[in-house]
């Protein structure tokens, strides 16, 4: 947002590309903020990491306030994945998203096909979407490919990849 | 779908098709505002009264929140009510979904928030609905339900219960019920349809951790979901009963929400006259 907003940046350099945003849900806000601690190191300054941990009075849970939030601090203007940990993280993300998509014009359709509901939608200015693919192998893999530019459906990609990874 | 007889069979499938009784029929009444606000009032009420039993139905298999969850909720959406008096029944529903989804820490937020808003959306701006109405809003929530929690019949959620609700209010309104007759058999179908979970095991949801160990115990969501769905039959016969039955939809705008056409209700029969359109 606050990237590509002044035109005299854009005149006097070259505007950098930038780089798809990640948003780390969990049910602890601990847990948010060590992933994205690890995260941050892998993507150096430019990957734009925001954790959306815990709920709003700070215990285990999940705030669609506190995501709506990180979604738009994550977001440098191409886009935000969502990782989340489980069961009420990610139905909330995918309730704002769901609204978000319709808020932002798509017709309502009952019985959507799963493929029709990863369309990012567009929260705020932000288009957005939820991976699904482990919290801590996915952030980690979306980081790498966010900070050598790829796109939000490269992104996307290999933090699905993740699902395959084996430890032995 | 349920037993067609034992102690609780008030209301058998049959009796939709003799629908004579003293109630108004289904194209006459209408639920307006102040219904609504009275179905998630007595929701709210429900889930206090049973917060310790949703809790302990969690506790065995799931993390043990559901009904403080629940409690904490919908206290906060008699909050929202107080503040900003919504005033059609689709901002009822909406507004109780939004406040859900923001104030439950747990699945049962976006999940019920969801259903919640679903169901107020699909009625859009009308200041009163029909049966076949309500019944279209609550298939809309159950929709938004099995496409949000990717649950299918028989994942032992609270689709188990809300599934067979729809279903029996979608052929209620097809054989002509009145309101009180499909609204007790569809609150029916829930409870029997929470009972049928005890034997499932859970497909999702933490429950689905404990494989099957998950079995033998009623899941939390369907059993809060039958309550839901009692609390509608009471909403109903509430309002018939204070009125003799005679002409319940004129009895349902006498709340605070029916202000669209408070000066014209001097005859009984105005149910239908200008709002069946919306809906419809």
């Amino acid at each position: 947002m606050t990237a590509d907003t002044d035109a005299d940046d854009a005149q006097s350099a070259p505007q950098p590309e930038p780089h798809v945003g990640i948003v780390l849900v969990s049910h602890s806000e601990r847990l948010a903020e060590g992933v994205a601690e690890l995260a941050r190191q892998l993507g150096g300054d430019l990957v734009p990491i925001a954790a959306a941990g815990g709920t709003d009075d700070g215990s285990l849970g999940t705030s669609i306030e506190k995501i709506g939030s990180a979604i738009r601090d994550a977001d440098a203007g191409a886009g935000v994945l969502l990782l989340a940990d489980l069961g009420s993280a990610v139905l909330t993300v995918r309730a704002l998203l769901e609204d978000a998509a319709e808020l932002n014009g798509a017709p309502e359709r009952a019985d959507d096909s799963g493929a029709a509901a990863r369309d990012a939608a567009s929260v705020g200015s932000a288009r957005a979407v939820i991976a699904d693919a482990p919290l801590v192998e996915g952030a980690v893999s979306a980081v790498v490919t966010a900070a050598a530019g790829g796109d939000l459906a490269a992104v996307l990609a290999s933090a699905e990849e993740a699902r395959g990874f084996r430890k032995l | 779908m349920n037993p067609p007889d034992g102690p609780d069979a008030r209301f058998d499938s049959v009796s939709f098709d003799d629908a004579s009784s003293d109630t108004a029929s289904s194209d006459t009444v209408l639920f307006d505002t102040a219904f609504f606000r009275a179905w998630i009032t007595r929701v709210a009420d429900a889930v206090e009264a049973e917060r310790e039993h949703l809790t302990a139905l969690d506790s065995a298999i799931g993390d043990g929140d559901h009904g403080a969850n629940l409690s904490r909720g919908f206290a906060a959406v008699m909050r929202t009510f107080d503040v900003s008096s919504p005033r059609t029944p689709a901002t009822v529903l909406v507004l109780t979904g939004t406040t859900l989804i923001s104030k439950v820490g747990g699945a049962s937020g976006p999940l019920y928030g969801t259903a919640f808003r679903r169901a107020g959306q699909a009625l859009n701006d009308a200041p009163d609905v029909d049966l076949a109405g309500l019944a279209g809003a609550l298939g809309a929530a159950l929709a938004a339900v099995r496409k949000l929690g990717a649950a299918h019949d028989g994942d032992k959620t609270m689709v188990d219960a809300l599934a067979p609700a729809v279903e029996t209010l979608d052929k209620a309104v097809l054989a002509g019920a009145s309101p009180r007759d499909a609204l007790t058999a569809a609150a029916a179908a829930a409870e029997a349809g929470a009972e049928a979970t005890i034997p499932m095991q859970a497909h999702k949801g933490r429950a689905s951790y404990l494989g099957p160990r998950s079995v033998g115990h009623k899941d939390p969501g369907a059993a809060s979901t039958a309550l839901i769905l009692a609390a509608l039959r009471d909403t109903a016969v509430a309002i018939e009963g204070g009125h003799s039955g005679a002409d319940a939809g004129g009895d349902t705008r006498s709340g605070d929400g029916g202000e669209h056409d408070d000066g014209d209700d001097t005859s009984g029969d105005d149910t239908g006259s200008d709002s069946t359109d919306h809906v419809a």
